[in-house]
């Protein structure tokens, strides 16, 4: 979908997104469709910046996102709001997908989600009586145990009522990186080639084995979740790390720093001597891609746009890619060019979906893929094959039978509070980028808790706790928040320095993505004078795992 | 299959003449914007191609055929036959008049396009006096980000209009006081960091007059060291969420000095958030 569609949508579904601070840009296009009359739900624990801007809140408790949305089918079902020409055209497994969401009633989700039944019944007749209605999501459904199934359960919903493949009407996720679309584009994925082409697949392999002059590897790779896992059992004993700084970002984060300091050979390309730089064999020193390289990023509406040199790098930093031509070059294998246009090029000639791109086409802000010839305009939104005749020839989309299952990590007597993890409007991600400048409007790491939990504990504003998780302790200042409900905290992960919320976090990931569940993990909160010594709340793990010198 | 799609819309065409010449727009426009597409260089202050036109300045006036009034063209639709002078003597003389007005009472000195059409239009901007600092106050430096100026305001409303409905959404200013105590403010006269304010800077990027400045900016100014024009403008991609807003990024010697979008790129129109304003820093460190 395009940014300008939700500018004349009818109804909006923000759905575990905090886009007025986490995609700030894409929220101005969110308000003029609201300023043009659509009306907009959000679904979030949190009561947040994006959802006062929304006619309905469902504060829905965390990881019960797949009851909430089988209860909207339901009861789309019932009321007689789907689309049955559509479903019966161009989907299939539908009538096995409407007997699963039978138990969902309103009265259960309610029971389950902690959202009135009422609310629950008025974004599923909203949404299906829209003329253009669209769903959109981040992180909150992603970064769970089950975020596959969280996907598929909204995709079931547009299935239902045909809001899909057609301008205005569409899925949305919005992306969190800036070229995190591009890398999954280009082939950054363990079993894909550029434009999405299978390895496994001999012809797509063949082409490129042809204008690479060599063999391919046809065996899928592993995603980096499944690296750790490989690190454990000793299988993976090197790392070539560029752009990452997975000693700060991932969860259960001591785990992770044990598992990469026992690595034999630990390489950082980075433009920042990181947390997991300062741990490395090797560092080579990157220049800064958006303004010191030339190249290309893709957004989150799958417009590729050119980034352009506008400093020269300082000292020996180099462009990822003469780096990585150079070192394979030590190693023997002639890469070719390290040119970007010329790279460019040739990923035009194997991806299908970039041939019409050309630079010189590029430059006038950007084209959205696919973009087959030279003389096509790009692609403002994808699946209308849904909407042909012939479907063009494809299978009918499937609609996908998911249970509600919670959270990995239930609470308990011991671990009573809930933790979920989010951005900020002012810093990004662990900070190494956002930190370099003086915010007016920064107040550091805090945990956001709840006035009534607050005063349950004996904690006032500002004070510093000890939060515990079953993986470790923290210590940190709260902030009592009335946005945050009952029984829920919050925390952004910007600051590692001051707090390493990642000691808390779950590692428990989903099967498919990979996603670890950072969005909720069972947390305490001890007064400092009285909590108990856990291993690792001094920072004691910190120096033995030598990191922080 | 039936699928609604109400996306191809129909426009009708509307054809004026321009001081003698025939010129065909889409109904709807602005007679701003049929000067524009007709090559006719008109003067504008208030308005700005991304913001609702709030037609204060009256800079840009023309005169329509049966119209007792000079009108404002940022915001007047056309009507088929209108018969418009944007360079009679009528319409000369009245922007003079503005332009020199503004010049009675406010500091104009970095305000190059307005200076630019008082050369065009010949406004003398000490007519009426040289002693014309009618607010007079030291320069408000409350964080490391902006600084506010207002010897320099011409209320415009610019900076309104995109804290606004227009784009931002955030409200943190609006005009308070009447007369001669008209002003920009925060809520109750705040000090901006303790404001609604969420520093994207867009109030800033839309300030004709340097009323409203990057810190960045005001320290090269204050050290004499501002040089426009040794400086290169380079667009590219923030480095920050997956939107894929454009930047500008403004280099002298060597050193990103200022960021703007592009007000014609149809991710940003022009505005950009606190991290793709300002999270730049760390480039070359």
């Amino acid at each position: 979908m395009s940014y300008e569609e939700i500018e004349n949508a009818d109804v909006i579904l923000l759905w575990g997104s905090n886009a007025r601070e986490a995609h700030p840009i894409f929220f101005h296009h969110l308000m003029k469709g609201l300023d043009n009359g659509a009306k907009m739900y959000c679904v979030d624990p949190r009561r947040t910046s994006s959802s006062k801007f929304a006619d309905v809140w469902l504060g829905i408790d965390v990881g019960t996102d797949i009851a909430l949305s089988n209860a909207i089918a339901r009861e789309i079902i019932h009321a007689g709001l789907t689309n049955p020409e559509f479903i019966a055209h161009s989907t299939q497994g539908y009538e096995e997908f409407a007997a699963s969401v039978e138990p969902y009633t309103l009265d259960v989700a309610a029971e389950i989600t902690g959202v009135p039944a009422e609310a629950i019944r008025e974004v599923a007749h909203a949404y299906a009586t829209g003329a253009k209605s669209q769903i959109l999501w981040t992180l909150g459904i992603t970064e769970h145990h089950n975020a596959v199934d969280n996907v598929v359960s909204l995709c079931n919903l547009a299935l239902l009522t045909g809001h899909v493949g057609r301008w205005g009407s569409g899925l949305v996720p919005l992306r969190g990186q800036n070229n995190v679309q591009g890398g999954g584009d280009m082939g950054a994925l363990p079993d894909k080639l550029p434009g999405f082409q299978n390895i496994d697949d001999a012809g797509a392999r063949g082409k490129f084995e042809a204008a690479y002059g060599m063999e391919l590897n046809p065996k899928p790779g592993i995603h980096l979740t499944l690296m750790f896992e490989a690190m454990e059992r000793g299988d993976m004993t090197a790392a070539y790390v560029v752009g990452e700084n997975p000693a700060d970002s991932e969860a259960d984060i001591e785990h992770a720093r044990a598992l990469l300091s026992g690595l034999d050979c630990l390489v950082v390309q980075d433009i920042f001597m990181t947390r997991t730089a300062e741990m490395a064999d090797v560092v080579f020193p990157a220049s800064v891609a958006w303004a010191e390289c030339d190249g290309t990023v893709t957004s989150s509406e799958r417009r590729v746009q050119r980034v352009r040199r506008a400093v020269t790098p300082p000292g020996e930093a180099r462009h990822d890619l003469d780096i990585m031509v150079a070192l394979a070059d030590r190693m023997g294998v002639d890469l070719g060019t390290s040119d970007p246009q010329s790279l460019w090029d040739e990923l035009r000639t194997l991806s299908p979906a970039h041939a019409g791109m050309s630079y010189e086409r590029l430059d006038d802000g950007g084209l959205q893929w696919p973009c087959p010839t030279l003389d096509h305009p790009g692609s403002p939104f994808l699946h209308s094959w849904l909407w042909a005749d012939d479907l063009e020839g494809r299978d009918p989309a499937p609609f996908s039978v998911v249970e509600h299952e919670g959270p990995k990590e239930q609470l308990t007597d011991e671990f009573p509070l809930r933790l979920t993890t989010g951005r900020s409007l002012d810093s990004y991600n662990t900070g190494v980028q956002s930190n370099g400048f003086t915010s007016p409007i920064r107040y550091g790491e805090a945990l956001d808790i709840n006035p009534g939990d607050a005063a349950d504990l004996d904690l006032s504003d500002g004070e510093r706790v000890q939060v515990s998780s079953p993986r470790g302790s923290v210590e940190m200042g709260i902030r009592i928040q009335p946005d945050i409900p009952r029984g829920l905290t919050f925390t952004t992960y910007h600051f590692p320095d001051l707090v390493d919320v990642n000691v808390l976090t779950n590692d428990a990931w989903d099967k498919r993505s990979g996603t670890s569940e950072f969005k909720a993990a069972a947390i305490r909160i001890d007064k400092l004078d009285t909590a108990p010594v856990v291993p690792g709340a001094d920072g004691s793990q910190l120096d033995a795992s030598g990191s922080r010198g | 299959m039936t699928k609604t799609d109400d996306h191809a819309e129909t426009v009708t065409q509307v054809t004026v003449t321009i001081d003698g010449t025939d010129v065909t727009v889409d109904d709807g426009d602005t007679i701003l914007d049929a000067c524009n597409a007709h090559g006719v260089d008109t003067p504008t202050i208030c308005y700005a191609e991304n913001l609702t036109p709030v037609n204060v300045c009256r800079v840009c006036v023309v005169e329509v055929e049966g119209n007792r009034t000079l009108v404002p063209s940022c915001s007047r639709p056309v009507e088929e036959g209108m018969e418009i002078q944007t360079d009679s003597e009528r319409v000369r003389h009245s922007r003079k008049m503005v332009l020199e007005f503004l010049g009675s009472g406010v500091d104009l000195s970095q305000a190059t396009e307005i200076n630019e059409y008082s050369a065009r239009y010949g406004a003398d901007l000490s007519r009426y006096g040289d002693d014309r600092q009618v607010i007079d106050e030291p320069i408000l430096i409350q964080d490391e980000l902006y600084i506010r100026d207002y010897d320099k305001c011409v209320l415009c409303y610019q900076c309104v209009s995109a804290c606004g409905d227009d784009a931002q959404h955030t409200f943190a200013i609006s005009v308070a006081g009447r007369g001669f105590d008209n002003r920009i403010s925060t809520e109750f006269d705040a000090a901006l960091p303790d404001s609604a304010c969420v520093y994207c800077g867009n109030c800033v990027a839309v300030c004709p007059t340097g009323a409203l400045q990057f810190k960045s900016e005001f320290d090269l100014r204050q050290a004499d060291n501002w040089r426009e024009e040794d400086q290169t403008v380079t667009t590219t991609v923030c480095s920050y969420c997956g939107v894929g807003c454009n930047l500008e990024l403004h280099v002298q010697d060597n050193e990103i000095v200022k960021v703007t979008s592009p007000v014609d790129h149809s991710v940003t129109h022009g505005n950009l958030c606190i991290k793709g304003r300002f999270g730049y820093t760390y480039v070359g460190n």
